[in-house]
């Protein structure tokens, strides 16, 4: 008997230090994993600078850098450099044109296709006949700058590959980290484990060998039977225990209907951090309904597309650990599936599906709300029951939208009435009647139940 | 050990306490009957609809109250047209001025620059290039220009018809020659006498609604009624809402 459980205690020792030994051995894997990664994002760096450098050589004589800034303000409306636009692609046009003829189109292309050029009027014809407007701000060298910034050669794949092993490097590193924390974790579960076996073996042994342990005092009454025998203390308790749980039930049901915090996943990931916090697109820009009517309207796909017409990827800084530029971009190629848009064409192709958005914002049937009264007429800030929005990456719910909230706004607002000629002669018998310099809603009849309730 | 497994219990418990909070369902309701509308919601899911779409367009030919029809064709022709011949229904006041500022920070500043510079804070992200300045000599814009882009879009620029209300644009319209005056440093355009006598609000509504029945004399009958044709296109795309 003793021999074999000796050898049990044995094989637990071994399992403990090979444990040990692992976990060890795996922290400085782990630090081996990371250092790696510090080379690459160096080897990254130096094929970053790589092409810059080549991008120097260039046939056209003129400075790119301020035609960079020209290209940008005045032709990136219509041209991209490389891919379809409004009109054509404009990188190396310099060596498909002629200097003189690029010239004269510039400075006034509709004068150059009524002249009869053949060139003008085939271009002009290809793509669809939208007239490019003159520029006749433009002279001699800034055009040549302009033509200096597109005949620089096309740097993009590489930058971008750069870019996306970039993007990997931390992310791996991301991984790593969790891993190493998984295994720790995992480590000390097992020397807990061990521990408490080792302990468990080490009391058997030594109760097997002989060796007294340290008795127990039995002598002591139970704690729970000088509970019972107390009855002062047992009434006291189960009082104290009716009193939580009734609290905790009426807690429940108090939150029966409410949605606060309600946030589903939604067909397409849109980003209000993006569009409404880092861009600062007013929210009525998209939510246009929300001055006239009730509804803040969900704005249809047209709205989008006044924007993602020219943006149709995210920028490499837009993407986060969280979520890629590879993933913002396919949100966006889902809303060019929705919207039926060709992006190499550059054309509606007419196949449409409705983007089935969920709805956070609810309010019960028999509550009235209207946006237009609240937005318009009260200048109340869309934050105000929204919440930080601008910071949502993903939109929720952020107000209770219970009734209880709604009078206590009302209680606590000020009519606007400063300017407003309906309000005036009523906000002046009211604030005498209350003795107020500045009515509340509530005093001005917003807690009235036919208010909403009709 | 005996403490150390309630407490692993408890903490067990709590743990599928929390995760069956799931904040990607709606909440559960005491008398859903009360809550859920028997009428059909905007942006709702009904069967009795094509692909179940409550959003839906007006009729083809329905005209909606206080609307008037938009005289120009989106063609090269029709933005000549109107930047030569249109101008601004709405009188050149303070108030409306003021209205129109409110509305371009809406709609036009985040492209356009709250100067009208073209360097809103979209282009200076670098998100959308090529806004042109309104002082851009190629493009001299005028007041019917101006509405005339505002309604259909031009080149990169979309339709901005189906967020506002004509209304809506010839308020733009006024703020945004005042910033081409002021980017061309131009004199301050006097601002209109308005008899204060009339109501402000229906006067301007006046100007842009046609008297009853009066209608028909205006549209010309060779004039094809050209409104948003792109407009209601893209409406179709309307999105939808469930519940």
């Amino acid at each position: 008997m003793k021999k074999v459980k000796f050898r049990h205690s044995a094989a637990r020792v071994l399992v403990l230090s090979i444990s040990l030994f692992l976990s060890i051995n795996t922290l400085i894997l782990a630090q081996e994993e990371t250092s790696p990664t510090d080379s690459q994002e160096e080897d990254v760096q130096e094929t970053v600078q790589g092409p810059e450098e080549s991008n120097v050589e260039s046939d056209v004589s003129g400075d790119a850098a301020a035609g960079k800034a020209l290209f940008n303000s005045l032709c990136a409306a219509c041209h991209k450099l490389d891919g379809n636009s409004i009109g054509p692609p404009l990188r190396g046009v310099a060596e498909r044109r002629d200097i003189a003829w690029l010239q004269s189109w510039i400075k006034n292309s509709q004068a150059l296709i009524s002249s009869g050029d053949e060139q003008a009027v085939e271009i002009y014809n290809e793509y669809g006949q939208v007239a490019m407007p003159p520029f006749p701000q433009l002279d001699d060298t800034d055009i040549e700058n302009i033509l200096a910034y597109t005949s620089e050669p096309k740097a993009v794949p590489e930058s971008k590959q750069a870019g996306s092993d970039g993007a990997a490097a931390p992310g791996a590193g991301g991984i790593s980290t969790d891993i190493v924390l998984g295994i720790l974790a995992f480590v000390l579960l097992m020397l807990l484990v061990i521990l408490y076996l080792v302990n468990k073996t080490l009391r058997r042994f030594a109760t097997a060998s002989g060796v007294p342990l340290p008795a127990k005092k039995v002598t002591r009454k139970p704690i729970y039977r000088s509970f019972i025998e107390n009855q002062f203390l047992v009434l006291v308790t189960a009082v104290a225990l009716l009193l939580v749980s009734g609290y905790m039930m009426y807690g429940y049901f108090m939150q029966v209907g409410i949605d606060q915090g309600y946030q589903p996943v939604q067909p397409i990931h849109f980003s209000h951090k993006i569009h409404a916090g880092d861009n600062q697109v007013e929210c009525k820009f998209c939510h246009s309904s929300a001055r006239v009517s009730k509804h803040s309207g969900i704005p249809s796909l047209n709205v989008c597309m006044n924007c993602h017409k020219s943006i149709g990827e995210v920028a490499e800084e837009t993407g986060t650990d969280e979520y890629s530029k590879d993933f913002y971009d396919k949100e966006i190629q889902k809303l060019y599936t929705a919207v039926g848009w060709d992006p190499a064409a550059q054309a509606y192709t007419g196949e449409t599906e409705p983007v089935k958005w969920i709805r956070i914002h609810n309010l019960p049937d028999f509550a009235y709300f209207n946006h237009s009264q609240h937005v318009e007429v009260g200048g109340i800030a869309c934050q105000t029951c929204h919440g930080p929005v601008e910071e949502m990456e993903i939109m929720y719910q952020n107000a209770p939208l219970t009734m209880g909230w709604c009078i206590n706004c009302h209680r606590e607002t000020n009519v606007m009435a400063e300017g407003n000629e309906y309000y005036e002669k009523v906000h002046e018998e009211l604030s005498q009647k209350y003795g107020v310099e500045n009515l509340t809603v509530a005093q001005m009849g917003g807690n009235e139940c036919m208010k909403c309730h009709y | 050990m005996k403490s150390l497994f309630t407490k692993s219990l408890l903490f067990l418990l709590a743990l599928t306490a929390v995760s069956c909070f799931d904040d990607s369902r709606p909440n559960y309701q005491y008398m859903p009957d009360m809550y859920e509308p028997i009428p059909y919601e905007a942006y709702g899911e009904y069967d009795v609809f094509v692909n179940g779409q409550e959003a839906k367009l007006p009729a083809e030919g329905s005209v909606p109250r206080g609307w008037k029809p938009y005289e120009y064709e989106n063609t090269q022709e029709g933005y000549q047209a109107a930047k030569e011949e249109l101008t601004n229904p709405l009188p050149y006041t303070e108030e409306n001025l003021a209205t129109g500022r409110q509305l371009y920070t809406i709609y036009c500043a985040v492209c356009h620059g709250d100067e009208g510079d073209g360097q809103g804070i979209l282009v200076q992200r670098e998100k959308i290039l090529g806004i042109p300045s309104y002082d851009d000599a190629g493009r001299d814009i005028t007041e019917g220009s101006v509405y005339h882009v505002m309604y259909y879009g031009l080149n990169a620029m979309g339709s901005y018809a189906s967020q506002t209300s004509i209304n809506d644009r010839w308020l733009i319209d006024h703020y945004v020659m005042k910033l081409k005056n002021d980017l061309q440093e131009g004199e301050e355009r006097a601002f209109d006498e308005v008899d204060p006598s009339e109501d402000a609000g229906n006067q301007t509504m006046e100007n842009l609604v046609p008297a009853v029945n009066a209608e028909g004399d205006q549209v010309p009958e060779d004039q094809p009624v050209t409104r948003g044709s792109q407009e209601n296109q893209n409406q179709g795309q309307q999105d939808q809402n469930e519940n």
